[in-house]
């Protein structure tokens, strides 16, 4: 069944995730509400750039972000006088990489549910003494929550399928960047189909289950709502 | 103590200039046509419109100056929207405790129990709000403002979304929310009925801007406004429930003008109410009149009769003060003599109580 590389790079893979998708559901709320409610004109800009990574070859992003983790690199060499060790090859460089690939996955589902909520409601608690903050975890969190679970659940899915990147910036150390997609390339490498067969079965359970729930919560709100 | 506002409202393509200093009691109507920026100027008060330049105070807290912006969910107010805007994810009372719980203990006017009993909305407290009727929904946001104890609350054309059943339902709470709440309310509307069954002030809108503004009855029987142009020009008269006729099926109220006879109403001995009387259904006589069937005859005075080519002219009178207008014909005016300043005597034919 499964080697103990194979159990530790699951293992990785979902804390991987979990991380990423924690740290995307942070920085993605208010970044994703700002999309939604800004009038600024060049606002399109930002949201290319969001985008990009649905369109960019993985080993893209991975090359740049390679650059940037260099410690001769303004970005990497103040990481470096921070933790005291390079973004490449490790896991924290991964958890960068992830956030930046699957931003996408998580800013869409976001932006709609926040673009849905009417300035009507908002209106309404204002004049019901709630401030802009109180309104936004008042009334502009609880009605989006169809968009926190389909972004959670993509972030987290998109993040468990990442290949390019991860290759790209955390090599394929196991027990430390070795993530489950890559340990199947190398069993398929090396022709052990069954090792990869498992692991290829996982991934793909654990992806369905995630988007049946998406589905299921989606299906449960419509009908809650009629 | 007062709303006090000199301000512009609304962007490049609307723009309107208002000065207006309203009471801070009762109830101030803002009256116009569609289009003609009732909305927007409620929307300037609330805080809700950035665009807004001006002057806008209240009860010595300056809202807006030209340094000054107060923020709405600072300042103490509350509004009903056109739509009940509910918030979907609350049930009723949730929805009620929203506004309650952001008052501070100290501040708090009335309660949620207060709130709950004048909209009769106890039977509706655990159900989502978009499972109620549209009636249902526009009590409940009443309540909610009520909730949030407010010092000035702001009614955006509150019965207009709803239909006829709805509207009659609802205008009776309101009704009631004004006689038990010392609360003063700006009330937009472009139904002449509701104004005239709630407003004590009465500002005139239209396109152009302000109009006139002043005390309900005196506004609506003033000859030089559209209110009196109508064809529906009315007047009103506020009396009290003195007695009820079993033999005859009718309740005498008294007022300023005398004693009218309506068919009879439940009401208690002593209910304020407010009557109105359409001026077509007003007709003069020179001599008071005996053998007619109609009972509401009161002695007035005429103070002017409007200038006119049409069929009708339109005469307003005083009658012990109040003023009340008629609708006659031209051909009457000249046969009976009519001009200012003669004793005459009026004949309405039907009063409506509001």
């Amino acid at each position: 069944m499964f080697s103990p590389d194979d159990i530790s790079a699951l293992q990785l893979t979902l804390k991987l995730a979990a991380i990423s998708t924690g740290l995307l559901l942070l920085l993605g709320t208010p970044l994703a509400w700002w999309l939604a409610r800004s009038q600024w004109r060049f606002k399109f800009l930002i949201e290319a750039l969001v985008a990009l990574p649905l369109v960019l070859p993985p080993t893209v992003l991975g090359f740049y972000l390679l650059i940037a983790f260099s410690p001769n690199n303004w970005f990497g060499g103040l990481m470096m006088s921070v933790t005291g060790e390079t973004l490449a090859f490790s896991f924290m460089g991964l958890v960068i990489g992830s956030v930046i690939y699957s931003l996408p996955f998580v800013i869409q589902p976001l932006q709609n549910a926040f673009t849905m909520i009417s300035s009507q409601s908002l209106e309404a608690a204002a004049t019901l003494r709630a401030s802009p903050l109180d309104r936004f975890f008042s009334i502009a969190i609880p009605l989006a929550r169809p968009g926190f679970i389909s972004a959670a659940v993509l972030g987290f899915a998109h993040t468990l399928g990442e290949f390019g990147v991860v290759l790209m910036i955390g090599g394929n150390i196991p027990g430390e960047t070795q993530v489950a997609s890559i340990a199947i390339y190398e069993h398929v490498e090396s022709l052990e189909y069954t090792q990869a067969h498992w692991l290829a079965g996982c991934l793909l359970l654990l992806s369905f289950v995630l988007l049946i729930l998406v589905y299921a919560s989606n299906r449960q709100l419509r009908i809650m709502r009629t | 103590m007062s709303l006090d506002l000199k301000c512009r409202v609304g962007r490049e393509a609307f723009s309107l200039d208002a000065s207006l200093s309203l009471p801070p009691k009762g109830v101030s109507a803002l009256y116009g046509p569609s289009g003609c920026g009732k909305t927007s100027l409620l929307r300037a008060i609330a805080g809700l419109d950035k665009a807004t330049h001006g002057q806008i105070s209240f009860n010595n807290s300056v809202w807006q100056s030209d340094d000054v912006f107060v923020p709405t969910h600072q300042r103490e107010l509350a509004m009903v929207f056109q739509e009940a805007r509910l918030f979907a994810h609350l049930n009723v009372v949730e929805n009620l405790n929203y506004a309650f719980k952001r008052v501070p203990v100290e501040q708090r006017r009335i309660e949620l129990d207060q709130a709950i009993k004048l909209l009769s909305l106890s039977n509706l407290l655990k159900r989502r709000v978009d499972g109620l009727s549209g009636g249902e929904q526009q009590r409940v946001a009443i309540a909610r403002a009520l909730c949030a104890s407010p010092k000035l609350l702001l009614m955006d054309e509150p019965l207009s979304a709803l239909d006829r059943n709805a509207k009659r339902e609802i205008l009776p709470y309101i009704e009631g929310m004004v006689a038990e709440l010392n609360l003063p309310i700006v009330y937009v509307s472009h139904s002449l009925d509701e104004v005239a069954r709630l407003a004590d002030t009465l500002v005139l809108m239209e396109p152009e801007g302000i109009v006139a503004a002043g005390d309900a009855p005196s506004m609506l029987t003033q000859l030089d406004l559209s209110l009196a142009k109508d064809f529906d020009a009315e007047s009103i008269v506020d009396a009290q429930v003195t007695a009820h006729d079993d033999t005859y099926q009718l309740t005498y109220l008294d007022s300023a003008v005398g004693q009218f006879s309506v068919a009879r109403k439940s009401l208690a001995i002593g209910t304020q109410v407010r009557l109105r009387v359409l001026a077509k259904d007003v007709s003069l006589t020179l001599k008071s009149q005996t053998d007619t069937s109609i009972l509401n005859i009161f002695p007035a005075t005429i103070r002017e009769i409007s200038e006119t080519d049409g069929a009708q002219a339109t005469i307003k009178l005083h009658s012990n003060g109040v003023p009340v207008l008629a609708k006659v014909t031209r051909k009457s005016v000249d046969a009976l003599g009519l001009k200012v300043g003669l004793d005459v005597f009026i004949q309405a034919k039907s009063v409506a109580l509001l």
